[in-house]
């Protein structure tokens, strides 16, 4: 008897899932919802433009959707198309890996100023999320952005702000964003930290990458690379931070070099108190940040020192991290952003032991937005695993009869929801490689959800 | 197991592979170099000095013995034999899901220094140990005969130890 799966989220979680799911029971049927027509995730709306290196990931997702065992449903949301309810009455087990689509707020007065964005917003528009196109960006009247935060994120979007846009318009950029980027006045960029080089969230590829960016110049207060004792055995304990802080300190030693007309300026120990509006009240035009210090030792404690700073900007980046949203009938940790589980398992509540049958969660749902694509590798391991135990043990029983695919089809059908297979995509697919390939690009996103169902939808050639 | 060709969904720049003509005309990729170069030697009968024994030690704890021809990558021979090695980036150092682990010190220290690159993205991997190296960037010499490469195993994250959940 086929043991039916609902994947609900088609990237880097939901696929590793899938993938081993069809590997561990070869009488598994998968099905992968997606809400956007296009599959992958951040693989395709996150990962930045000039890391193509890093999407190839999408081959091997692409040869698990193009398994037998395994369909591909996009244009499907769950909650707007089909409830969770719905979908634990038609599958066996069904695994949550929808990801992180809202953003941690700051908290602070001014924080919906026009020029405020989070982000993941950001990335959204020069990557073609069909949820990004419409931001209003305007980096025509702007000469200097601040980014607040300083993991891989913030670098991302610091670096698209500086990098030349004749090297952009040869990767998958969306259009309208490195339309916007030649017209850009944005020189420099300021990326602000609460602590220090030593707690910098981001990581040596992507540091080293940014220090060696062609036309500009880095600037570090040498000042802020002075270490205590805490700071040093937090060094010595983990090698991911003693690289990145080994590359700051090489960074401040660089003389400056001539012909380089962009700035970008690592601002440590400041927390943002409030962003601060223009004459007209309604756009951005600075940060007000108080000085900070770390105190104490195991747990170490961030302090304010009473000491203020205001840095001028016309553009804002809160890159402080991913929040999941929640959906109806599911458990939901609103502090952490994520769903209580076990393993994988969802907790039918905080409170208590019980856990939801067969209802899993996997990847940034599960364990918070953190970590890389190879992250989900190890954490699809586990999902499975638990319900690898939870199948042998009966608690998930293919022995019950339901209807799977077939019982998604008719509730779609009587909704009168048409949804786009593999087939459908890898047409969109080669759609955007072609566009691309005009404008020596690899791809041209087709950013319009119109224009996408439209093509992925269109009837099979025979 | 069939591969898609590098480069043609995403138009990025290739890794290499070697394609070669068979004799009716059908392009094959490097996999099928490797399987020419074993059976060629097992037909000439003589000592192979073109390939050396590798062991791969699963998560499970299960032992491979293969033999890589040399010059070839240990995420290639890994394929190619069916062993669980993930390779997200396909071997241009984005990821580091091809993690090893090299056994025996004498044999990390035979292999080339990792570059800034490689050690980037050994800073992310799993389980990461004194010895570790990416399976794409260890490629098989002679020196290297009789390597054994384990796999890291993977452990569960939350420790809640010995509970057993009850299904709702």
């Amino acid at each position: 008897m086929p043991l039916h799966v609902c994947v609900v989220g088609s990237g880097p979680a939901g696929f590793y899932v899938a993938k081993k799911l069809l590997k561990r029971f070869d009488f598994a049927r998968v099905d992968i919802l997606e809400r956007l027509p296009a599959p992958f995730g951040l693989v395709r709306s996150g990962v930045a433009p000039d890391h193509p290196e890093t999407k190839v990931v999408i081959n091997q997702f692409s040869r698990t959707a193009e398994d037998e065992r395994c369909r591909f449903f996009g244009n499907v949301c769950l909650g707007t198309d089909v409830s969770l309810e719905e979908l634990r009455k038609i599958y066996h087990v069904v695994v949550l890996a929808y990801g992180a689509e809202s953003d941690h707020r700051l908290g602070i007065p001014g924080e919906d100023l026009e020029g405020v964005f989070s982000a993941r917003q950001f990335v959204w528009w020069y990557n073609g999320h069909p949820d990004g196109k419409d931001l209003p960006i305007n980096l025509n009247n702007v000469e200097t952005a601040v980014v607040l935060g300083q993991g891989n994120v913030a670098l991302d979007v610091a670096r698209i702000l500086l990098r030349s846009p004749s090297e952009l318009s040869s990767t998958d950029i969306a259009e309208h964003a490195v339309k916007a980027l030649r017209t850009s006045r944005i020189r420099k960029v300021y990326v602000v930290g609460r602590r220090g080089p030593v707690q910098a969230a981001c990581t040596a590829k992507e540091l080293r990458e940014i220090l060696g960016l062609k036309g500009v110049e880095i600037v570090i207060n040498e000042a802020d690379l002075q270490t205590t004792d805490c700071d040093l055995e937090e060094l010595q304990s983990s090698r991911i931070h003693k690289r990145v802080f080994d590359l700051f300190c090489k960074s401040a030693t660089f003389t400056k070099c001539a012909g380089r007309d962009k700035q970008l300026q690592f601002v440590f120990f400041r927390a943002p108190v409030s962003l601060l509006a223009a004459e007209d009240g309604i756009h951005v035009r600075g940060v007000h940040l108080q000085k900070t210090r770390l105190e104490g030792n195991n747990p170490r404690k961030l302090v304010g020192t009473g000491e203020f700073e205001e840095l001028d900007c016309g553009l804002v980046l809160k890159s402080i991290g991913y929040k999941s949203l929640p959906v109806p009938d599911l458990p939901f940790d609103h502090k952490k952003g994520v769903v209580p589980n076990y393993f994988g398992r969802v907790r039918s509540s905080d409170a208590t032991n019980e856990t939801e049958r067969g209802l899993y969660v996997a990847g940034w749902l599960k364990r918070g937005p953190t970590g890389i694509i190879g992250t989900n590798e190890v954490c699809a391991q586990e999902v499975v695993t638990s319900i690898e135990e939870d199948v042998n043990r009966a608690v998930v029983s293919n022995l019950k009869e339901v209807p799977g695919s077939v019982g998604l089809e008719s509730i779609l059908s009587e909704k009168n929801k048409r949804y786009i297979t593999f087939e459908g995509w890898e047409r969109l697919n080669e759609t955007e490689m072609e566009k691309g390939a005009v404008k020596g690009k690899p791809r041209e996103k087709i950013v319009g959800i119109d224009e996408a169902l439209a093509i992925g939808l269109a009837k099979e050639k025979e | 197991m069939w591969r898609r060709a590098f480069g043609q969904a995403h138009g990025f720049r290739r890794v290499r592979r070697d394609w070669i003509s068979q004799p009716d005309g059908q392009r094959s990729s490097a996999i099928s170099t490797a399987v020419l170069m074993r059976s060629k030697a097992e037909a000439n009968g003589k000592e192979d000095k073109e390939t050396i024994e590798v062991t791969f030690i699963t998560k499970e704890g299960d032992r491979k013995t293969i033999r890589v021809p040399v010059g070839m990558s240990m995420l290639e021979a890994a394929h190619e034999n069916d062993i669980e090695l993930e390779g997200a980036c396909e071997g241009s150092l984005a990821c580091s899901t091809c993690h090893v682990i090299v056994k025996d010190e004498k044999f990390y220290r035979m292999l080339k220094e990792p570059s800034d690159e490689e050690n980037d993205m050994l800073d992310l991997a799993f389980g990461l140990t004194e010895t570790s190296r990416l399976g794409c960037q260890v490629i098989a010499k002679p020196e290297l005969n009789g390597m054994e490469l384990a796999l890291p195993a993977a452990t569960r994250n939350f420790a809640v130890d010995g509970h057993v959940p009850k299904p709702h």
